[in-house]
């Protein structure tokens, strides 16, 4: 029993940290209809960026002398790192796929994955093509709770995970910019005739969603400790499973599919063989498309004829 | 028995009940007019009898069978033919390819004899060619054969639809107003252009249209729907003076106050 | 008659090809040999790909799990037949033809059902989805034959001699296998079946609306491009010395759909011409080893922009040799 609960703690985390990066899928593809592929090498950006911010703040000297990483610091390292990450996906969206944004829907997924490949192979030129070693921004400190090991970075994954997504939800249900948000995933069409920049909005969506993949990137390199320039890749996939999971275009959707995937990945390692736990996601994607390819959240659109 | 009977038809969309309990008859050898305002379920309809949409409840009995729910493709084979009120052409390929598409039940050779092309597969495809350009003499549009079909003039397009569809060798021809767009003098025309299709070709014609000149002059029953439900039907004389119907159009242009051809 | 004719045709065209092959093993280097078979492959690729992605514009972005199919079904055919294929006609060019052939064509059918498989219920899908099913499925695949172990997992499987697999593969039969597929392929594509696929891709409602079986000529698209992948993996696996899992990896497929997209997405002959230019562009930039793959990213970004319908969008080189003339304006029309 303690080794399921244990299992449901590091999926839950790990999902969480899915629900992050899914979000910026969602909110992309809820306006453009326009699937991100380089959104997981945007996560992948981000978790670098804390590497060398801390690293430029000091972090190895606080480890040299076993002093814990200070709090104010380890939060400007996720702000630089969150911010990096929303000028990226900003730059990215002018320059490879607003050109785009009128043709035919197979020429932006064309893009995007050319866009995702560019970021992989030049994160491999800049950055080492060997995994390295995540710094101790918050040193680990393991409790037990009823015979289950939780450790503080699980809790900071948490708080941090809920923090954001609860300043997501505020975001799009109080402000006017969420609130444009919102009317673009219905019709952009109508919203660009009501006067609404949609420029602006799409710009937003992508930085807010960069900034979020960004925040779960730091996560994924306290919590896994190595990180290396390929990591986007899978996890960003199956973080797009995630949103598709959950509803594509539905934000709710995409933080329970992001938890649901984190479950289930981890489940199946536990339970069945770790070689199997990047297969599930595969399989949950495509039961997901057969069977219900709105999503767990999300409505089906009836096509004009 | 008439060709096509709907027997109260209702099509919901989640909260839109687009079409209510709709019933009517439509006799073979008709020119069946279905009109209405904007947004009045009538393209609905359409898609409906031809199986883009299944219906929630009602039946669609097409020459005594019931065809709601079944596959737009099936339904086409068994004789029902249609154009598109944004004219769905294939625009890349020639016009002649246009027609030859919608002619599978003249072509009986295999894939395996497409590619190996046995001579059985050259004489199907010469029998299509032959009838799509029969096709296309009827329309007028022989000329334009070899034209890739996106650079036609608009109203060039709409026959190119109309003599696609006559590939199908159908029974019942639906016209998703094919008179948009067109002055009074294509009008004129393609009143001519129906009436031949019936008295000639031996084709049931429904027509869906906004443009009164066309459909008081060329339809012998009038449907009138409104919100989704039947309010009238008649000749074009009881329509164009019918109370609920002017009350449905006021506002809009009345019917029978444009001049006529 | 006319079979007799066609038999002829065909006769003299593998005597041409076996002649280059002679010409080719004589003037090139083993290097520049392999690039042409390697290229040779891709062409079967890529025109293989176009029948779906071109022709009748579903998207299809796994289609390395079927070349990892056709490479794993051929070689393991391969292997099992050859025992009794020598012991019944002894060794030599012959029985190596016959178990080659046979072998290739249990590949192609292997990808083929697999096509099926993965076609008929993604076919469903549109667009987007559509694209990630099949890469899905794709990984799946390649994931499934990683943990195979009766064909050798992630070390890969390359039959029962310490030498690997027989080296079939040679400039002749890649380039016979070219020849069938784009002959086969092409008049498929300009045939009653060709433009209803095609029809499929302009508009699939009013496809539908025409009697098109739209569903069964999808799915029956997917498998014959699938079938073709089978073919060319198989062809790949008998240049290695055997047949492993990191081969056919996403890239691979992205290999593929770059293939296409840089000749045109729809036209045959921009396929076969794409399908060289990777082949060769990939080896010009080996020396730029580290920089390849960022450049080709670059690549397939700014002709996405620049120049999305490639070098030749849907049409073929014949085509352009005589040009379609734009519609002259008519009047309307005296009613028949």
């Amino acid at each position: 029993m303690t080794q399921f609960l244990q299992q449901i703690i590091n999926g839950l985390s790990l999902g969480s940290i899915y629900a992050l990066i899914a979000l910026g899928y969602t909110m992309v593809y809820g306006i453009l209809k326009l699937i991100n592929f380089a959104h997981g090498e945007v996560f992948m950006v981000g978790a670098y960026t804390g590497f060398y911010a801390a690293g430029a703040l000091g972090v190895a000297s606080f480890e040299a002398q076993n002093q814990g990483f200070p709090w104010y610091l380890a939060l400007l390292v996720l702000i630089i790192a969150m911010a990096a990450a929303a000028l990226l996906g900003v730059t990215i969206e002018f320059l490879a796929y607003r050109p785009v944004r009128s043709a035919p829907r197979l020429t932006p997924l064309i893009t995007a994955i050319g866009v995702s490949l560019f970021l992989q192979n030049a994160g491999m030129l800049l950055f080492s093509p060997n995994p390295q070693r995540y710094p101790a921004i918050l040193s680990e400190v393991r409790f037990e709770l009823f015979g289950v090991i939780v450790t503080n970075i699980k809790l900071t994954i948490f708080a941090v995970a809920l923090c954001l997504m609860l300043g997501l939800h505020l975001f799009v249900q109080k402000t006017w910019t969420g609130r444009a948000m919102r009317a673009l995933s219905f019709n952009i069409d109508a919203a660009k005739l009501m006067g609404i920049d949609t420029n602006q909005v799409i710009r937003s969506t992508f930085a807010i969603g960069s900034g979020l993949a960004a925040a779960g990137g730091i996560l994924f390199g306290l919590d896994q400790i190595t990180i290396n320039p390929l990591m986007g890749v899978l996890t960003g996939l199956k973080a797009f499973v995630a949103a598709v999971l959950g509803g594509i275009g539905s934000i709710p959707g995409a933080v329970v599919g992001g938890l649901l995937i984190g479950l289930a990945e981890q489940l199946t390692a536990g339970y069945l063989s770790p070689e199997y736990r990047d297969a599930i996601t595969f399989v949950i994607l495509i039961l997901i498309l057969l069977l219900k390819p709105e999503g767990l959240l999300g409505i089906v659109r009836v096509e004009k004829v | 028995m008439s060709l096509l009977e709907l027997r109260t038809v209702d099509k919901i969309f989640g909260g839109l009940h687009a079409v209510r309990g709709v019933s009517f008859q439509v006799e073979k050898g008709a020119i069946f007019g279905l009109i209405g305002p904007n947004g009045a379920g009538k393209t609905t309809l359409f898609n409906v009898i031809t199986g883009v949409y299944t219906p929630e409840h009602g039946q669609i009995l097409f020459d005594g069978q019931n065809i709601a729910g079944l596959k737009p493709a099936l339904i086409a084979e068994r004789g029902v033919a249609r154009t598109f009120q944004n004219i769905r052409i294939f625009r890349t390929m020639t016009v002649a390819e246009n027609v030859m598409v919608a002619g599978h039940h003249l072509h009986k050779a295999s894939i395996a004899s497409a590619m190996l092309r046995t001579r059985a597969y050259d004489r199907d495809e010469q029998a299509l060619a032959k009838r799509a350009r029969e096709l296309l003499e009827v329309l007028g549009l022989a000329e334009l054969a070899d034209e890739v079909a996106g650079s036609l003039p608009y109203g060039s397009q709409r026959r190119l639809e109309i003599a696609r569809g006559l590939m199908l060798s159908p029974q019942l021809l639906l016209l998703d107003e094919p008179a948009a767009g067109m002055n009074s003098q294509e009008a004129r025309t393609l009143n001519e252009q129906i009436r031949f299709l019936r008295d000639q070709l031996g084709l049931t014609v429904i027509l869906v249209e906004h443009n009164m000149a066309v459909v008081m002059n060329v339809c012998e029953t009038i449907h009138v729907v409104d919100h989704g439900e039947t309010i009238a039907q008649g000749t074009p004389a009881e329509i164009k003076v019918h109370p609920k119907v002017l009350a449905a159009y006021l506002g809009e242009e009345e019917p029978g106050t444009e001049a006529s051809p | 008659m006319r079979a007799a004719v066609r038999l002829a045709i065909a006769a003299a065209a593998l005597l041409a090809i076996y002649g280059l092959q002679l010409g080719v093993e004589a003037g090139f280097t083993e290097y520049v040999q392999r690039i042409i078979l390697l290229a040779g492959i891709n062409v079967i690729l890529a025109v293989g790909l176009n029948l779906i992605n071109g022709t009748t514009g579903q998207f299809s972005i796994g289609h390395a799990g079927f070349m990892a199919v056709g490479a794993y079904g051929t070689a393991f055919v391969g292997v099992q037949l050859a025992g009794p294929v020598h012991a019944a006609l002894g060794s030599g060019a012959f029985s190596d033809a016959l178990i080659f052939n046979l072998a290739l064509l249990a590949g192609a059918l292997f990808a083929g059902i697999f096509g099926l498989i993965v076609g008929m219920p993604s076919l469903r899908l549109r667009g987007d989805y559509l694209a990630v099913v099949t890469l899905g499925f794709g990984e799946i695949i390649r994931i499934l034959f990683n943990n195979a172990t009766f064909l050798g997992s992630a070390t890969g499987y390359s039959g029962d001699d310490p030498s690997g697999l027989p080296a079939y593969t040679n400039f002749f039969w890649v380039f016979a296998w070219v020849a069938a597929i784009v002959i086969l392929i092409h008049n498929l594509t300009f045939s009653q079946t060709g433009r209803s696929l095609t029809a499929i891709r302009e508009d699939e409602i009013a496809a539908e609306a025409m009697a098109t079986p739209t569903t069964r000529l999808k799915v029956t698209a997917f498998a014959i491009s699938a079938a073709t992948a089978g073919i060319a993996g198989g062809l790949f696996a008998h240049m290695q010395a055997g047949v492993r899992p990191e081969d056919f990896r996403f890239e691979r497929s992205i290999d593929m759909v770059v293939m296409i997209i840089v000749g045109g997405l729809g036209s045959i002959s921009g396929a076969i011409l794409g399908g060289i230019f990777v082949a060769v562009s990939l080896e010009l930039m080996r020396d730029l080893q580290q920089y390849r793959l960022v450049l080709y990213a670059l690549l397939l970004i700014v002709i996405m922009i620049v120049r999305p319908q490639g070098l030749l969008g849907a049409r073929e080189l014949h085509h352009l040799l005589r040009r379609k003339k734009p519609a002259k304006a008519t009047a309307p029309s005296e009613s028949a």
